[in-house]
């Protein structure tokens, strides 16, 4: 079975038409899985059993004559911060070495339900914390298309995974741009919705004003599948938005002549590498070429959405993360005497130095004295990041940019200097920032073989319309490279 | 220098984290390093802005309705039993690192 080729649709129709079973290519993602994952690390956790069962339950399907629903049979990694009944769940976290949720994560939950396999849990930056996947409690993540480079993070793991075929798409979380940015370093789409367009329902908490559950695939229409599955009000997560849902794949093949997309010089200046530069540069002449408006727009407070996130995010996180204090469900240190001693051993030997590092910045941003200085700062800065969007999307129907500054760095090469990784993800933060979908789609390569990502960034709740504008470049761009 | 090793130690108690001596350096140095970057949003006049706590108060809403009336559509009348059943007892303690198979058992809170 060839599984460099599959997509939902063709994993899917292969099954239907019983030309294979979803057995079948459940078994043949775990031989390449055993084979392949020594050296790359994608995955912590295998669900063989559950998945399985799940493939049973579509092949009786597929014997019956009946019409398998959109995922069925098709295989799919999950992000090791969403919660899975049964199933190991860490969140690359020591601490949680040991935890098996009682329950689902509802975007898992819909994923099943549409029939897919669920393969495993993969391997992320400790709690989401990172842009490397270096932070892994566990083990790094290495960068398929070049071992000695990082896979990107968070999500490296899911990345990773779609990237060398041990799953057909993967599930993700983008607090800062954790979806995008590995997918760009892998060479694969990932799509960050807008705020509450999915239930973060049992996903682990790392900033809750900025968490996010999207896709990680080989195509945009792979994406679009997906979002259509895991999208929509949940009743268990409040903030989950209460907005229709529209057949994003029905809106794919609409036109995309005529589009406005904005271009921000605040996303080309210092930092850029040369390479990433043309490369995006030339996909946005592809872009004019298909018949898109490209009209220069300003986003002037760019420059400090890496401070605010900073603030903002770790806030969030150390009031999320005081959770975990050895009494339900993370790990407890030995021979501690009294309760307070516990919490603090079994703190400090559960958590890894970045995460240590961001509770005590967000700890101090909030502590008494500092609190306007730092945290109520950035929340004003906030509201002006997104007042630039606002003004911008005024004039525009999406906005164009590199995903990240460079392609995939060395292993190592960042490790021990945090204020040089946080910048990894200048051009992805401002969206979580500001709520607005953003996606990243393959748009050529460096010299030395590594990928590079177009950023496409959209209105809020309009992941329709930069969903379309993506499958239109991957469509020129494989008609023409 | 913003942070001393002084407040280090305050915060990390603050945050119920037990930071070894050579952890404590490495702390001092790094927020130091990111709190000088994080100046930088000192050159913004914020004096008249809002602060912004979350995205979902002003996008997805319906905007004719003002604070909380914005999400009724996420209230419930308050009933015994909710959205779900509350997870049974047993199911509760699996994860504990101790239990009685009643409570979770932690160590002496107060030394007498």
């Amino acid at each position: 079975m060839d599984l460099t080729s599959l997509t939902i649709d063709t994993a899917r129709s292969a099954v239907q038409e019983r030309k294979t079973t979803a057995f079948a290519v459940a078994e043949a993602y775990y031989a390449r899985i055993q084979k392949e994952d020594g050296q790359i690390g994608a995955f912590l956790t295998l669900s063989k059993e559950r998945a399985l069962e799940q493939a049973d339950r579509i092949d009786r399907m597929a014997t019956e004559g009946k019409i398998l629903p959109p995922l069925g049979g098709v295989p799919v990694a999950i992000k090791d911060v969403m919660s899975t009944r049964g199933v190991r769940t860490t969140a690359g976290s020591k601490i949680l070495s040991k935890y098996i949720p009682p329950y689902d994560c509802t975007a898992v939950a819909r994923l099943e339900a549409a029939g897919a396999v669920v393969l495993g849990k993969t391997n992320c930056d400790e709690f989401a914390m990172g842009s490397s996947n270096e932070n892994s409690g566990f083990h790094p993540v290495r960068n398929p298309r070049d071992l000695n480079r990082v896979p990107g993070g968070s999500s490296g793991g899911s990345a990773a995974a779609v990237a060398s075929d041990m799953a057909v798409v993967a599930l993700g979380s983008d607090t800062g741009g954790s979806i995008r940015q590995p997918a760009s370093f892998c060479g694969v789409v990932g799509l960050m919705p807008t705020y509450g367009r999915v239930s973060r329902y049992g996903l682990i908490a790392f900033a809750s004003s900025l968490d996010h559950i999207g896709p990680l695939a080989k195509t945009v229409k792979d994406a679009a599948i997906v979002l259509r599955t895991i999208a929509g009000r949940d009743a268990m997560d409040s903030t989950s938005a209460d907005v229709p849902v529209p057949d994003y794949v029905a809106e794919l093949d609409k036109p995309v002549r005529g589009l406005k997309l904005g271009v921000a010089r605040e996303y080309f200046g210092e930092g850029l590498d040369g390479e990433v530069r043309q490369a995006v540069e030339a996909a946005i002449e592809k872009l004019k070429g298909l018949g898109c408006e490209i009209v220069p727009v300003s986003l002037p407070h760019t420059p400090y959405a890496i401070p605010t996130y900073y603030l903002v995010a770790t806030a969030e996180a150390s009031s999320n993360l005081a959770r975990y204090d050895g009494v339900r469900y993370s790990h407890r240190a030995n021979g501690v005497k009294t309760l307070s001693e516990m919490y603090r051993r079994s703190r400090d030997e559960g958590f890894g130095a970045e995460v240590k590092r961001r509770i005590m910045l967000g700890t101090y941003a909030l502590s008494a004295g500092y609190y306007d200085a730092y945290y109520l700062k950035a929340q004003k800065v906030r509201t002006l990041l997104t007042r630039d969007f606002e003004e911008a999307f005024r004039k525009v129907d999406a906005i164009v940019t590199p995903t990240s500054p460079t392609a995939a760095f060395r292993l190592g090469e960042k490790a021990n200097d945090p204020l040089a990784m946080y910048l990894a993800d200048i051009y992805t933060v401002t969206a979580d920032l500001a709520g607005l979908p953003g996606i990243s789609v393959p748009c050529g390569e460096t010299k030395e073989k590594l990928p590079i990502g177009l950023q496409i960034l959209g209105k809020h709740f309009d992941e329709a319309t930069i969903l379309r504008v993506a499958h239109a470049y991957e469509q020129a761009q494989r008609s023409a490279p | 220098m913003k942070v001393t090793e002084k407040d280090v130690a305050y915060v990390a108690d603050l945050a119920n984290l037990e930071l070894r001596a050579e952890e404590r350096a490495g702390m001092v140095r790094d927020l130091n390093s990111i709190l000088d970057y994080i100046g930088m949003l000192n050159e913004l006049d914020t004096s008249d802005i809002p602060p912004m706590a979350q995205v979902s108060d002003r996008y997805g809403v319906d905007e004719s309705k003002q604070g909380s009336e914005r999400f009724s559509y996420a209230s419930r009348e308050d009933v015994l039993e909710g959205l779900r059943k509350s997870l049974p007892q047993e199911v509760a303690l699996e994860n504990a690192p101790d239990s009685d198979g009643t409570f979770f058992r932690v160590p002496k809170v107060i030394d007498r």
